[in-house]
């Protein structure tokens, strides 16, 4: 069976930053990815990034992809594309898929970073063609130059549902609506008012009724809500639309951590059932590691600083680190990731990261 | 519908290389883009039926987990459509159910 010293599952922000630290720690590194190219979703974010400018905040999401690849790229990482990874078993073995055959890779460390996946919202008329993931129309427009439809519903506000209209505009589309069953609107402010000004109706406190069309989308009935997430009756509306997007949240993708047995704790601000880590980033199991979205959902940028701080500690579990070098190190890390977590919505991910910690230290070798 | 002139991105200059054959009909496609995209810049949204009450799906995810944009491609059923990109000549169906192998008596 193919060896290697650390193996790290998912070549997206968290993956490539993880591979990045392990390599110029001197460590050997295997990359695995199930998508033909690496980058994860970074190659469809064409929108600037926050935080400051340690984290390339004003530098889009496709270009810090380019740099992190040609990163690994220059440190020799070594890639296995088109490699979908279906089990985890004991003694750290990863079987994966390539060319239609089954291969086998042993690792002394392994690092999970595969992302997360959008959350759907139950309605009538979900299945019908022409709905779809806020994301899965992102890949569309911005990697695939293809515009899933014209006149487009956007279901949720949060910084996807905002971005995203945005960016169907950018592609052409028009963005009939925004609705939000919340009271207000959940995403930052500035990009809101980037959609406002384009002249697109938000309606805070409004759900999707049904969506309608025989074979597929032909329109929308959005509803009002009362205080109590009721439907307001007589509210109804019916918007002209071809097309309607889901932002609803995501949650991780844990199904390789839970096979492997690491322990599990469910907090809903970070996307529902996360493995227990602690500040390393390492799970209940001694040489499994996470980073990025299945630790939590959170954002790109994090996302890389916790794919940092995975690489720095497994380094320094391989001894490719002394003790006081990599604590220098994580030190950094952690700076700039509490900068990240400010603000009203980063602080709430902060405490709810905070108290993963706290209780995961217990069960921890 | 294809989006060409953007203001961010650099304009797309690639033209379609390919052709495809959905339910026998010629495509124009772009090699190595996902079957999907070809399928909705050819203003194709229904990719197949499903078993029970033959209702139509189509793209949803768009990386590969939900699994309602499989299709049959050259004889193969449930491929997904929105992970497996485009061979020059790729004969593309629309699946209805769980689909029939190309070889199933």
């Amino acid at each position: 069976m193919k060896k290697t010293q650390t193996a790290i599952i998912g070549a997206g922000p968290a993956g490539l930053a993880a591979a990045i630290e392990v390599a110029k720690a001197g460590g050997k590194v295997t990359l695995i990815d199930e998508n033909g190219r690496p980058g994860g979703q970074l190659f469809k974010q064409i929108h600037k990034f926050f935080g400051s400018r340690e984290h390339r905040a004003g530098t889009r999401g496709f270009n810090i992809g380019q740099q992190l690849l040609k990163e690994t790229e220059d440190l020799g990482v070594e890639v296995l594309l088109d490699s979908p990874v279906y089990g985890l078993f004991p003694d750290n073995i990863i079987s994966y898929l390539h060319q239609g055959k089954e291969q086998g890779l042993q690792a002394e460390k392994i690092i999970i970073a595969t992302g997360a996946t959008e959350n759907p919202l139950a309605f009538p008329g979900i299945t019908l063609p022409g709905v779809m993931g806020a994301g899965a129309a992102q890949t569309m427009i911005n990697v695939n130059r293809v515009l899933p439809g014209k006149k487009i519903l956007m279901i949720g506000s949060g910084n996807v549902g905002l971005i995203v209209s945005y960016q169907l505009m950018q592609a052409g589309a028009e963005v009939v609506a925004l609705i939000e069953g919340a009271p207000q609107i959940g995403g930052y402010g500035v990009h809101a008012a980037k959609i406002r000004r384009a002249g697109v109706p938000i309606y805070v406190s409004h759900t999707v009724k049904k969506v309608i069309g025989s074979n597929e989308v032909e329109g929308a009935e959005i509803v009002a809500l009362d205080n109590k997430w009721q439907m307001i009756p007589g509210t109804e509306q019916v918007l002209d639309v071809d097309t309607v997007c889901i932002a609803v949240g995501l949650t991780p993708l844990t199904e390789l951590a839970w096979m492997m047995g690491c322990e599990f704790t469910f907090v809903p601000t970070l996307g529902g059932h996360v493995p227990k880590h602690n500040r390393d980033m390492q799970t209940t199991l001694s040489d499994v590691y996470i980073a990025g979205d299945i630790s939590g959902v959170e954002e790109a940028s994090t996302a890389m600083e916790e794919g940092r701080l995975a690489g720095i500690a497994c380094s320094e579990s391989l001894g490719l680190y002394s003790p006081e070098k990599a604590a220098e190190l994580k030190r950094d890390v952690w700076n700039r990731m509490d900068t990240l977590r400010t603000g009203s919505f980063g602080e709430k991910r902060r405490d709810a990261k905070e108290s993963l910690i706290k209780q995961s230290i217990g069960g921890l070798a | 519908m294809r989006v060409k002139k953007h203001p961010i991105l650099e304009e797309d200059t690639r033209v379609p290389d390919a052709i495809i054959i959905v339910d026998g009909k010629e495509i124009p496609a772009k090699e190595g883009e996902p079957i999907a995209a070809a399928l909705l810049a050819a203003g194709i949204r229904k990719f197949r039926y499903t078993a029970k009450e033959g209702k139509p799906r189509g793209i949803f995810c768009g990386i590969g987990r939900c699994t309602d944009c499989t299709m049959t491609v050259d004889g193969q059923p449930n491929v997904r459509t929105c992970v497996t990109p485009v061979r020059n000549g790729m004969i593309v169906e629309t699946q209805k159910g769980l689909g029939r192998w190309s070889d199933e008596q």
